[in-house]
């Protein structure tokens, strides 16, 4: 809350996301029923809602800085500061646990010399423990962004950190073709 | 999934096709849709309920009778599909919606008809982001295909579908709080009554369903409710997915009728478990439901009742197969820490107590609890249970009390008979993270 509430400090989103913006709103029944969805957009951006990103939002939506906030606040997936480049969520529920999220776990650390909830200095890598991600079954598993990747072995977490560290993020069990054909799984 | 013989909802899982459109269409896909809009809604309404269909999500209600409670004559009517599976153990709504997003989608809109809603919302959780843009493209596939959007195939109703991504919240799986998320406003339930039938999304009438009640009502509309009551028990009809995790040999999401032996099952489909391990008890409907050791669980039928007789619930179907290494009471610490940081904070005896079962069971395992902290666990489940607006703090409850009743000596093993004898406190001491 440091910035009054009328300075934007050149807070921008894309044409496209302005747009997707818009669009929502048009599509919500109310302006506030939009802030979710819209709070989404700016995490895609952005990685993170600054207090400039709020301010806009209560511009765009007719809602309270608090309301913003609090809504924020709520949910583990919205950040209000910037996140590592890469930031792996692993399940330490208790199906994953049961099928070893303890030692994928150690493993990453290791490899990263980080602890669990640790950014890498260089603000690359942040390791993160999070609740149930839905792959039980195909557990242990870890989600990066909107990639989930399922059936974690030691040797599968050095292959996915080799390609991050080059940049790419590798093909995720989820990872789905919308249109065509896909591979399934 | 390695067997297929039932197949009202999983016919095109696994499969690298089953998404599209032109798939599900060849396959007899919408054309529950086009005999729905020639129906009456309360007719609908009526196939639903003889069927039996009970809500897949976890609380067994009927769906037919939960459509009848939306006042006659409502203007403005909500649907919401709740896809924001995150009951520890469930994984069974993705499979629906990845493999078979039109099954779900014709579902919804026959749902919508049936209560004349004109506006549905698909809820998935914000961890599901890959499977918002699946059902997205689904969701566009239909609006192109003229089976949403205004005058649908000429019958004159209109219908919009937002798909709305969650961000992280377990709670907004309870209706109130899914509602209230969609709202703009922190997703905490709301008390009942009024229930979202009545007064729910904007102060109007609203029904949430889980995604695979939804997905079950084109195959009642293809097939009648005489159909869907062929397969299961008397009270609990049609089939149900089981999503099992665990060492056995076989996990997945499998679609079997309701009442089928779980000794048939687990050897059967799961093929029992992996070399070298022994099954020591399941948590049969999500982690929120008593857990029953392995002796119990192999005398009982997969249905609503057998499974309340024998002291558990069927809850999401999410089936947790505990082997014979497992601690006990590590595992209910992992569960107590997932239940104390997904208390939304508004009842006092939620927020409070899931901290503390997890802060006590923390204690025993590091060595320094006494024979106390075991009935202390109990005392704060007692203040705990039936008290609170939702049911986050009861489904804390269950697996605790559960876990201490047939579990018991596992808890009493790790109380040091060396333990100091000075008075305890029934406040337990603050500890760090």
């Amino acid at each position: 809350m440091s910035k009054p509430v009328n300075e934007q400090n050149g807070f921008a989103l894309s044409p496209e996301g302005a747009a997707r913006v818009d669009k929502l709103i048009a599509q919500y029944p109310t302006k506030a029923s939009a802030l979710m969805p819209c709070i989404w957009v700016i995490m895609d951006e952005h990685g993170f809602v600054s207090e400039d990103g709020i301010t806009y939002l209560t511009g765009k939506l007719d809602v309270t800085r608090a309301r913003v906030h609090e809504v924020l606040s709520f949910y583990t997936m919205f950040r209000t500061e910037p996140q590592a480049e890469y930031t792996l969520q692993v399940c330490h529920n208790i199906s994953c646990h049961i099928m070893g999220a303890r030692p994928i776990i150690a493993h990453l650390e290791k490899r990263l010399g980080v602890r669990l909830g640790e950014t890498t200095p260089d603000g690359k890598f942040a390791i993160e423990g999070v609740e149930c991600l839905g792959a039980c079954g195909l557990g242990p598993c870890l989600q990066l962004g909107k990639h989930l990747y399922e059936h974690l072995t030691p040797a599968r977490i050095d292959e996915l950190l080799e390609s991050l560290r080059k940049g790419v993020v590798p093909r995720a069990d989820t990872d789905r073709e919308l249109q065509g054909k896909g591979e399934a799984s | 999934m390695t067997r297929s013989d039932y197949n009202i909802l999983s016919s095109r899982f696994g499969r690298s096709d089953g998404h599209l459109l032109s798939v599900y269409q060849a396959e007899g896909g919408y054309k529950a849709l086009r005999m729905a809009l020639t129906m009456k809604p309360e007719e609908i309404r009526d196939v639903v309920k003889e069927s039996g269909l009970r809500g897949r999500g976890g609380a067994g209600f009927p769906t037919g009778v939960k459509w009848g409670f939306v006042p006659q004559g409502s203007e403005e009517v909500y649907f919401f599909v709740n896809a924001d599976e995150s009951e520890p153990g469930t994984f069974k709504d993705r499979f629906c919606l990845d493999y078979d997003p039109h099954q779900t989608l014709e579902g919804t809109i026959i749902s919508c008809f049936a209560v004349q809603a004109k506006l549905a919302f698909i809820y998935i959780r914000g961890e599901f982001g890959w499977l918002v843009d699946r059902c997205q493209a689904a969701v566009d596939e239909a609006y192109a295909a003229g089976f949403l959007g205004k005058n649908i195939l000429g019958s004159g109703f209109d219908l919009d579908v937002i798909v709305h991504k969650g961000a992280g919240a377990y709670i907004c799986g309870e209706e109130t709080g899914l509602i209230n998320s969609v709202v703009g406003v922190k997703g905490q339930p709301s008390i009942k009554p009024p229930f979202p039938a009545v007064s729910g999304f904007l102060g109007k009438p609203t029904i949430v369903n889980n995604v695979e009640s939804v997905a079950s009502v084109p195959w009642i509309i293809n097939n009648g409710a005489e159909a869907y009551r062929k397969f299961g028990t008397e009270k609990s009809c049609g089939t149900k997915l089981w999503s099992v995790s665990g060492p056995v040999k076989n996990p997945g999401v499998y679609e079997v009728p309701l009442g089928i032996p779980f000794q048939e099952f687990f050897h059967e489909y799961l093929g029992g478990m992996v070399e070298g391990e022994e099954l020591k008890a399941v948590i049969v409907g999500g982690s929120s439901v008593p857990v029953l050791p392995a002796a119990e669980i192999m005398s009982c039928n997969l249905d609503y009742e057998s499974l309340q007789n024998a002291g558990t619930m069927l809850g999401s179907g999410g089936m947790i197969i505990i082997p014979k290494s497992s601690d006990m009471v590590e595992l209910i610490q992992v569960l107590m820490h997932f239940y104390f940081d997904e208390s939304c904070g508004q009842c006092t005896p939620c927020r409070e107590g899931t901290g503390w079962l997890h802060k006590i069971v923390k204690k025993l395992r590091r060595g320094e609890g006494t024979a106390d902290d075991i009935e202390l666990l109990g005392h704060v489940c007692n203040g705990m249970a039936g008290l609170t607006i939702c049911p986050l703090s009861d489904a804390a409850v269950m697996p605790m009390r559960s876990f201490i009743d047939k579990f018991r000596p596992e808890f009493e093993a790790l109380i040091q008979e060396t333990a100091p004898a000075e008075p305890v406190s029934r406040w337990p001491r603050g500890e760090q993270e």
